[in-house]
């Protein structure tokens, strides 16, 4: 998270951090581990409230950002998220807001319900593996007459049960489209995963020549390359803020840990081969932080190298906030892997994001494949 | 006196008091003008590999000769001394001057042996702690490329812990009479100054025995041998000081109080990539082997297709992006008070450990042709004798160990390792050999 925060930012952290305090503190995280939304509708609106879900979408539609540069602001919310293992589909929402936004008034209904709280909404991207690659998408397009009939398993999708609305990245002969699809449609079936998150619920959304009209088109037929590049930068910004937020509560417990637990007479925070490795994480800590924040900061400014930091800020805090929870176990030693430990809520949610958008390995191909053409660019 | 990193960003409101500040785009405009018509774009992966033994005494005379000139060059131009007051030569504007200045000369030859540890920590150390005529006595110098400092503080029996330094000065009169031998000084054969910690005090703890000196390096009480690193390169260099004689007009700060002066020095050393006083290409990378230098090496390869190599190429430049982030946010850390002066160790640390992944990630893809080479295989020439010299970036300025001390000590304020020497007077603290005769 950034280190100076603006008088209006520093408002929204706050507010949100207190809230998440009071709703979801520790216990109740693991009160909605059987939940089946795996968080409370109202919940959802008093964040909302907040500004949850209005950041990345304009003004004019009855959004808009804090400091001018959205995304950043919206990872303030998605840090106090991972410091907290908060629950709430955060980047879903946010990425189908702000396509809705940017497509002009032809959805606004939906959009005012999501802005609200009033709806969750979700995306459908990637297929079951191995379409759940990068650049794959899990469902086919194809146009009859009036109609645009889409087929194909797209998963995992957050929140698919809960949403209004699903917005579908589909494959067609005219290239990527993406369609608002009403969840009720006929022909549409949800289906639950299982996860190793407490709180956020993923799902299998089946489609069998399921049929809308043209106006459900988010955009044009067969144009939505770019807009889905846009919209996967922006989840793997928040995903990653929430996994820094997530790195940094264990790192903080784990460093108080090591003051309080002794071991032959003296704490473990006394011992230069346990020093010597919490050195090694607070550096991997501060580098996650800081190329979150360059890639936030090149994605709002549109800057073009905002691709290349967004996936090796997402290859470097999906690898490194893995190893660093892992390590936090393994400093904590048995307590770290029980039930009653609070560990185990970031560990799970750094698991999950280091396996959405892109693993860190698709992403160091990505990463490759620009600086392979780097000098050609300077 | 004590002042902090940000010195710089202080002149600069003092002078905009005085008159109109350029603005940061005016400035690089100047800056990106005056470069391209001045100064000679660089040669594809000049200066690549790990402290590389390529050049002749001759060719690098010529070069440090040619250093001199550019710098002399921008401070006619002024853009010499960007962050440093008007007073002294210096442009008296601020750290955004200066990124922007990095940005600009990028990809374009740069005066790079002045920088470290000329301008930072020597420079950045007199403007400090220097006295008003010592600052105007050298620093105009320095930003004028007529004086090229070494910093005397390693010693052959302390790496590692420099307060333990046993060169020693003795008063006599209005001088000090200086001996002993220094270190790992890059360059000190073609070198001006020194600034040099030593002893003036053996019957108080480490600390508070320590003063710091400035003297010219050319003179007969100093004896200058180059060692010859594995590779056969021979910039760094160890002194023999020999009663050397220093008036006491060039003593840096209080007598015994060289520790206060040496905390702030090794902290300027620390935030060498991220110093106001330093210009450093955007982008360039500690230790010299960086991403593109991989996409080299595996195009020379024929290996630049391979799943597995990109996947390094891609690991490496992720490395790269990091550490240039991290040394932002530190920078601005350090500077706004949020983080602790030695949070600069996290850069270093970050620094050390991600170029020796990517020095044996380039040895790695250059293959059987990294062991054995022939003049004809481009890039991949020299990456075994890059892999030899891995270490020098986790040992070079501090080594990767005492930065983790610092880190959870400093910074996480972990208990300090119990120091046996810490309350003792340094005439009975035991001392073991130097590791070189």
């Amino acid at each position: 998270m950034l280190l100076e925060l603006s008088p209006d930012q520093e408002v929204l952290r706050e507010a949100t951090a207190r809230y998440l305090a009071d709703r979801v503190p520790a216990e109740a995280v693991r009160r909605l581990r059987h939940d089946p939304a795996g968080f409370e509708a109202d919940y959802w609106q008093g964040g909302a409230e907040l500004g949850w879900t209005s950041l990345l979408v304009g003004e004019e539609q009855g959004g808009g950002s804090i400091s001018g540069s959205a995304l950043v602001d919206l990872t303030l919310v998605a840090h106090e998220f991972g410091l907290r293992a908060a629950p709430g589909p955060l980047a879903a929402t946010n990425v189908v807001a702000a396509a809705l936004g940017a497509a002009g008034p032809a959805h606004s209904e939906v959009l005012a319900d999501i802005l609200s709280g009033a709806t969750v909404a979700a995306w459908c991207l990637g297929g079951p593996p191995p379409l759940d690659r990068l650049d794959s998408v899990g469902l086919a397009l194809r146009v009859d007459g009036d109609d645009l009939v889409l087929d194909g398993v797209s998963r995992p999708v957050e929140s698919a049960a809960q949403a209004g609305h699903l917005l579908v990245a589909a494959r067609g002969e005219e290239g990527l489209t993406q369609l608002l699809v009403p969840a009720a449609t006929p022909g549409v079936t949800v289906e639950p995963l299982r996860t190793v998150d407490l709180t956020r619920r993923f799902f299998a959304v089946r489609m069998d020549g399921v049929r809308v009209p043209r106006a459900a088109v988010v955009g044009e037929v067969g144009a939505a390359a770019d807009q889905i590049e846009r919209q996967l930068q922006r989840a793997i910004v928040i995903l990653n803020a929430e996994t820094v937020g997530a790195m940094q509560a264990a790192f903080d417990m784990t460093v108080r840990w090591a003051f309080e637990r002794y071991s032959f007479g003296r704490p473990l925070a006394s011992y230069q081969a346990l020093k010597h490795r919490f050195a090694d994480m607070k550096t991997w800590l501060e580098g996650a932080h800081a190329v979150n924040d360059s890639a936030a900061a090149a994605v709002d400014a549109g800057s073009p190298d905002a691709g290349e930091l967004v996936s090796a800020a997402k290859s470097f805090i999906g690898d490194y906030g893995t190893e660093l929870l892992q390590d936090c176990v393994q400093l904590h030693g048995g307590i770290g892997v029980t039930y009653e430990h609070d560990l185990h809520l970031y560990l799970r949610r750094v698991t999950v994001n280091r396996a959405l958008c892109g693993t860190p390995a698709e992403h160091r191909q990505r990463v490759a494949a620009v600086v392979e053409h780097l000098k050609e660019r300077a | 006196m004590t002042s902090d990193i940000s010195t710089g960003t202080g002149s600069a409101a003092g002078a905009a008091n005085a008159e109109a500040t350029e603005s940061v785009a005016d400035f690089r405009r100047r800056a990106r003008t005056w470069i391209r018509a001045n100064l000679r774009p660089l040669e594809h992966n000049e200066g690549a590999g790990v402290m590389r033994a390529d050049t002749t005494d001759e060719e690098e005379l010529a070069a440090v000769a040619r250093e001199r000139q550019i710098q002399r060059m921008l401070f006619d131009a002024g853009l010499a001394g960007i962050c440093f007051p008007r007073e002294y030569g210096g442009q008296g504007l601020s750290p955004e001057h200066q990124r922007a200045f990095n940005e600009e000369i990028t990809g374009f030859e740069y005066p790079g042996r002045l920088q470290a540890p000329t301008f930072s920590p020597c420079a950045a150390v007199l403007l400090e702690f220097g006295t008003p005529e010592q600052k105007e006595r050298h620093l105009p110098a320095i930003i004028k490329g007529e004086e090229i400092w070494m910093q005397f503080l390693s010693e052959p029996s302390s790496g590692s812990d420099v307060a333990g330094a046993l060169t020693t000065a003795v008063r006599e009169g209005d001088d000090w009479i200086l001996n002993g031998s220094k270190i790992w000084t890059t360059g000190a054969w073609w070198s001006d100054w020194a600034l040099c910690l030593a002893r003036t005090n053996w019957d108080v703890p480490k600390h508070r025995g320590l003063t710091v000196f400035i003297m010219p390096l050319r003179q007969p009480g100093i004896d200058v041998q180059r060692i010859e690193m594995l590779n056969g390169n021979k910039e760094f260099c160890q002194e023999f000081i020999t009663d050397v004689r220093v008036p006491d007009t060039d003593r840096i700060g209080d007598v015994d109080n060289g520790w206060t002066v040496g905390t702030r020095w090794m902290f300027h050393e620390r935030m060498l990539h991220n110093s106001p006083f330093v210009t450093v290409p955007a982008g360039w990378s500690y230790g010299g082997v960086d991403a593109t230098v991989l996409v080299d090496v595996a195009r020379d390869a024929g290996r630049l297709d391979e799943p597995r190599v990109r996947d390094l190429i891609g690991e490496g430049r992720v490395l790269d992006l990091v550490r240039e982030s991290l040394q932002g946010r530190i920078g601005r850390g350090v500077v706004s008070r949020r983080m602790p002066d030695q949070s600069a160790a996290i850069g270093r640390l970050f620094a050390g450990i991600a170029s020796t992944r990517v020095t044996s990630m380039a040895y790695d893809i250059a293959g059987s042709a990294g062991a054995a080479w022939s003049a004809e295989d481009g890039a991949v020439a020299e990456c075994g004798n890059d892999f030899l010299l891995r270490q020098t970036t986790c040992i070079g300025g501090g080594t990767t160990e005492m930065a983790r001390n610092v880190i959870s000590e400093r910074v996480l304020g972990m208990p300090r390792e119990p120091a046996l020497d810490r309350d003792r007077a340094f005439r009975d603290v035991p001392r073991g050999g130097s590791g070189r005769s």
